[in-house]
């Protein structure tokens, strides 16, 4: 067994999750799409200027109102956070908690790249005499935290709220930052999640660097050539185990920095392995207890070469691993919570995921790679989120049983 | 004043403090300008060179990030420890709203001209990353945001993370004026940085503990003079209640909003 770094961290009842994005709205249509390895991407039919590439789009968004006290939080971001809250019972489930603990006992830690600025790349297109026009000229829907503050005021929670924004890693730390919290007493649950829907810059912007497919990504497979960008949301309640003993749970989390470039990983994975090995050891498991590891597996040439070799040199063969983004596309600062709900759905129905897209994969991972949605049992399980600014994060899980 | 029992205290120690204004360039200036000297009378610099950054992440870096990597540089230099060790935190609530401008006005216009630097320089955690680039950090570092109350919910993530980590722990807060149609609806009108080493442990680089709790909101005066005039224009400054108490060495209590209905309520004690 590994030495903890942190002897201290402790473990997280998972007590209630969800997950909506471009598969599907709630946990039953994602384990129905991965069981039938159905894709939710399609033919870009979101930017206005064209652009040849597949997206992940959650249906329906358009037509979503929010309730009147919370139109000032209306953006597409807000209204897929609030489409998350109404699935599976999350929101009762919250509601339950808020009743045990109290309001202020509760933290919202909400994680977006890119959040609300779709409303503002629209108040650019329709500017009032160079001002934001007046529909929107305010500024909770021109803001990231404008995540976190919705869904604190949508969930009535008075407790510390945050919003995280570490590009591709962001909603994964907030599963750290609320471990910490509940351990140092500041709060007896949190909520904790990430949002992320389609905007202009996020498409231009991944195009400008060259990594976006003119097809649906394909990650690990020889011939992969860049990512897909998807939205999408995942939202999870935790708290302390004693709570919730049958819930999954979060055993550990490791986070680094690659300290080597703003958009490129580095070669070695250095960051990611320091991530994956923190998140071993403060979880008090070594690289052969894991059965499953949701990988970041974006698609594009780099992050998927080093992420195999990286897999490649620690975890033996007993261990499957894939990436989700071909079901969702890559959700961004969502990814990590949303692949987060994913992983939990392997440990919840025993299943690996199928790696969709890849047909051939890179040599280095093809000892692990699941190319199949396949039964199994589950007991523990990893994902990965690895974020611009060399930004590494992973989480460990492990059923309500594994550490009984 | 604590909302129920179990809300407890977290005690951090103050080890070290950057600070940076176009006026008032590094920690010793403001801090003498807040104990009531005039201001250098230099003139004023639009953007500081922190000189950590290669000259190459100098030129491509936004005046956010130099302001942050900056401040970042003269807490971490005033405590002595190695930079490459030490977690980071950088606590903003616009980024740099200049970019979000120029990415949006580029988008209305031209979507396919969007500049590659611009957009990876528009992420929330770019300071996080020049930053760990510059010093070769492989530690954690993390970048949030808070409206308003960016700078207290960044000490509030910072102790509790030097507390459950047992680890110092860098925190950066950071905001700068945009420009365009988003200025009239941000609160900062005037650049501020400003970082704090904190450590869950007391060592010799201690200059001062500040005892952190949670306590329900209460409406009270906003601050008076010259650290009122900061914290009115710049969100980032709302935490310069802390600065002014190192600055006087004074002990006491002071109140940081850190969400809608809680403050933190911060017990200062200086050490010789």
């Amino acid at each position: 067994m590994a030495t903890s770094l942190h002897p201290s961290v402790t473990p997280l009842a998972v007590s209630a999750c969800t997950v909506t994005s471009a598969l599907g709205q709630g946990k039953a249509t994602h384990v129905e799409g991965m069981h039938t390895m159905q894709s939710g991407l399609h033919a870009n039919d979101f930017s206005l200027t064209p652009l040849t590439c597949h997206i992940g789009r959650v249906e329906g968004l358009e037509h979503i109102e929010l309730p009147g006290d919370h139109k000032m939080w209306d953006c597409r971001n807000n209204r897929l956070g609030w489409l998350a809250l109404q699935q599976d019972g999350f929101r009762d489930a919250v509601v339950g908690a808020r009743q045990r603990y109290g309001s202020e006992r509760m933290a919202v830690l909400a994680g977006t790249s890119a959040g609300s600025i779709g409303s503002t790349e629209d108040g650019y297109r329709r500017l009032e005499s160079g001002r934001l026009p007046e529909d929107i000229r305010w500024p909770s829907i021109h803001c990231l935290h404008s995540l976190g503050a919705f869904l604190a005021a949508a969930l009535e929670l008075t407790g510390p709220a945050m919003t995280v924004s570490t590009a591709c890693s962001s909603s994964a730390k907030v599963f750290a930052m609320a471990e910490r919290m509940i351990r140092c007493g500041l709060i007896d649950a949190a909520v904790v999640g990430g949002v992320e829907s389609l905007c202009h810059s996020v498409l231009h912007g991944f195009n400008s660097l060259q990594l976006v497919s003119d097809e649906a990504c394909r990650p690990f497979d020889v011939e992969r050539n860049g990512i897909s960008i998807g939205e999408g949301a995942g939202l999870a309640l935790l708290e302390r185990v004693e709570s919730a003993t049958g819930a999954p749970r979060l055993l550990g989390w490791g986070e680094s920095s690659d300290a080597w470039h703003m958009t490129a990983p580095h070669p070695d994975g250095l960051g990611a392995e320091l991530a994956i090995r923190e998140a071993l050891d403060n979880g008090g498991l070594d690289a052969g207890m894991v059965d499953y590891i949701n990988l970041h597996g974006t698609g594009t040439r780099n992050n998927d070469a080093v992420e195999a070799r990286l897999v490649d040199r620690m975890f033996p063969d007993s261990v499957r691993a894939s990436s989700t983004k071909g079901y969702t596309g890559h959700t961004l600062g969502a990814a990590g919570a949303v692949e987060a709900v994913l992983t939990l759905l392997a440990l919840q129905q025993d299943l690996v995921p199928g790696n969709l897209g890849c047909r051939t994969p890179e040599v280095a991972c093809a000892r692990h790679l699941a190319l199949e949605t396949r039964a199994r049992h589950v007991c523990v399980a990893l994902t990965n989120s690895f974020g611009f600014g060399g930004n590494n994060v992973c989480l460990a899980f492990a059923k309500g049983s594994a550490t009984a | 004043m604590s909302m129920s029992p179990q809300h407890k205290s977290l005690s951090v120690w103050l080890e070290g403090v950057g600070a940076w204004t176009p006026e008032l360039p590094d920690w010793p200036t403001l801090r003498d300008w807040l104990r009531g000297a005039p201001a250098p009378g230099v003139e004023a610099v639009d953007k500081p060179r922190p000189t950590v950054l290669s000259a190459s992440a100098r030129r491509r870096a936004p005046r956010s990030v130099l302001a942050a990597v900056d401040v970042a540089s003269q807490a971490v230099a005033m405590t002595h420890r190695d930079a490459s060790r030490v977690p980071s935190l950088f606590a903003t609530a616009q980024g740099d709203s200049g970019i979000v401008d120029s990415i949006c006005a580029t988008l209305a216009t031209h979507p396919g001209e969007l500049s590659p630097t611009r957009f990876h320089n528009s992420v929330h955690n770019a300071a996080a990353g020049y930053w760990t680039m510059a010093t070769g950090c492989h530690a954690a570092s993390s970048a949030l945001t808070a409206f308003g109350y960016t700078f207290a919910a960044g000490l509030l993530e910072a102790a509790s993370t030097a507390h459950a980590q047992s680890t110092p722990l860098l925190m950066v807060s950071y905001d700068v004026p945009g420009c365009g149609p988003l200025t009239e609806i941000l609160a900062t009108k005037t650049p501020f940085a400003c970082a704090l080493l904190v450590a869950a442990e007391r060592s010799e680089r201690a200059v001062a503990r500040a005892d952190i709790q949670l306590v329900r909101h209460v409406e009270r005066d906003a601050l008076a003079g010259r650290a009122g005039q900061l914290a009115a224009n710049n969100v980032s400054a709302r935490g310069i209640g802390l600065l002014q108490s190192l600055a006087l060495r004074r002990s006491g209590v002071l109140y940081l909003q850190v969400a809608p209905q809680i403050d933190l309520k911060i017990c200062m004690e200086h050490h010789p």
